[in-house]
């Protein structure tokens, strides 16, 4: 335990591979917290504003296309919206960020602990969307809240919600769909993590968990967070853009790049045939496609968006888009470790009965 | 000696989570053993709801995120 030399007082909360721009760009922004997030805040819209206008000057004047061809306009698609959905992206994802400091899993438990199944349900569901949460997780949460008591049904409403309901689906969706269909989407996606985890509760399926995990004692769970300072929150908002948009940018391209050749090049209509309304057997089919699909939203949203505009239905396509994001292959095989088969395929079962029925439901409505 | 246990089942993030800590280790000179745990149920009888998760000796510090190498060294200075 010697210390062989006292770091220097980085005043820079992140590594120091990342270069001085950035650890004076963070230390300025410390010490004017206010006036630098209102400058960055004005250039955001200013950029955002000029996205539009840019991509259609880009795609005209200095690459010389025209709109009206099929070029021209998968061009100036893909150079609006990939703009477009990681500025979107990135202020989101920081806003959220700070957001998520409030909710570690440990403090989520503790806010579900003791609390009666159904209202478990609804506020496990609805603190999915903003606990933090990865898939290689799943299996350490699922143990600290049913070993703290919490029933297996709100534990699973928690476990549902938090893949399929997450700021990257939901910007995508607000950029590319509008924010109705963000909406919509975080509603029903809300209902099916509530009513499935209620279902599973009520068929009283905890001899199908693993039986190690019930012997293992109650453990007062550690909380490793000392209150948060705003600095830190504000950091740790910071560290999800880097984190998250760094991770999801060449999905977002990869996306946009695919939907903009669907854009210019698939025929009008050509999706109406086996993704449209009348095609009854299409809503089952596209969630039978999605489970074995694992992408993250930010790679399957736009893809999508450009199959609707090809004549696919909104409802087909919602259920699709659920079946790749909620039920995914890599976490069926993860959750294994502490769940029986069998309560596997009544968890798949069930939610994609849910998604089933959200999709009949926007094809019959809308 | 300080102990720093690294918890994590072996992602991505969990791994790059260990690079993090040998740097440090190895940036700020202190004497430490590094243990990592990757099996669930040891992860889970040490409380960790959240991986990759830190503990110096014993004492769970960071939950849920990558460090950087500065909030390491902070942790063991």
């Amino acid at each position: 335990m010697k210390p062989v030399s006292e770091p220097v007082p980085e005043p820079s909360l992140g590594s120091a591979s990342q270069g001085t721009w950035r650890t004076s760009l963070t230390s300025l922004a410390q010490r004017y917290p206010l006036p630098i997030a209102g400058v960055l805040l004005a250039v955001w819209i200013l950029l955002y504003n000029t996205i539009e206008p840019l991509s259609r000057w880009l795609t005209t004047q200095m690459l010389g296309l025209s709109l009206d061809t099929h070029l021209g306009s998968a061009v100036q698609f893909f150079l609006y919206d990939v703009p477009k959905v990681l500025l979107l992206l990135t202020l989101i994802v920081f806003i959220v960020g700070i957001i998520r400091t409030f909710f570690t899993p440990a403090r989520t438990r503790q806010l579900l602990a003791g609390k009666s199944e159904s209202i478990g349900n609804v506020l496990a569901a609805m603190l999915g969307t903003v606990t933090p949460f990865c898939s290689c997780s799943a299996v350490p949460l699922f143990i600290g809240f049913v070993t703290a008591g919490i029933p297996l049904g709100v534990t699973f409403s928690f476990l549902i919600a938090a893949p399929m309901i997450n700021e990257v689906a939901l910007v995508l969706l607000w950029g590319l769909f509008g924010w109705q269909i963000a909406l919509l989407y975080l509603v029903t996606g809300l209902t099916i993590a509530i009513v499935a985890g209620w279902i599973i509760g009520r068929l009283k399926l905890e001899r199908y968990v693993e039986e190690w995990v019930y012997a293992i004692p109650a453990t007062g769970h550690a909380d490793p967070d000392a209150p948060l300072t705003w600095r830190e929150r504000v950091q740790a908002g910071w560290d999800a853009v880097g984190e998250i948009v760094g991770k999801v940018w060449p999905f977002v391209m990869i996306g946009i790049g695919i939907g903009a050749l669907i854009h210019g090049y698939v025929p009008e209509d050509f999706m109406a045939s086996f993704m449209g309304k009348d095609a009854w057997w299409s809503v089952p089919l596209a969630v039978l496609m999605g489970i074995p699909m694992y992408t993250n939203a930010a790679g399957i949203i736009p893809i999508v968006e450009a199959l609707m505009g090809k004549g696919a239905a909104l409802g087909t396509v919602l259920a699709f888009m659920m079946a790749v994001i909620a039920l995914s292959l890599p976490e069926m095989i993860i959750l294994r470790k502490v769940l029986k088969p069998r309560l596997i395929a009544i968890f798949v079962a069930i939610v994609g009965t849910g998604i089933l029925f959200v999709g009949y439901l926007f094809n019959l409505v809308i | 000696m300080k102990t720093i246990t690294v918890y994590g089942p072996g992602c991505a993030r969990c791994k790059q989570t260990e690079e993090v800590v040998r740097k440090a280790i190895a940036a700020s000179g202190v004497e430490a053993e590094v243990v990592k745990v990757t099996e669930y149920q040891e992860i889970a009888m040490a409380g960790v709801m959240a991986t990759p998760a830190i503990a110096v000796d014993g004492q769970l510090k960071i939950a849920g995120k990558v460090p950087s190498v500065a909030d390491v060294q902070k942790l063991l200075s």
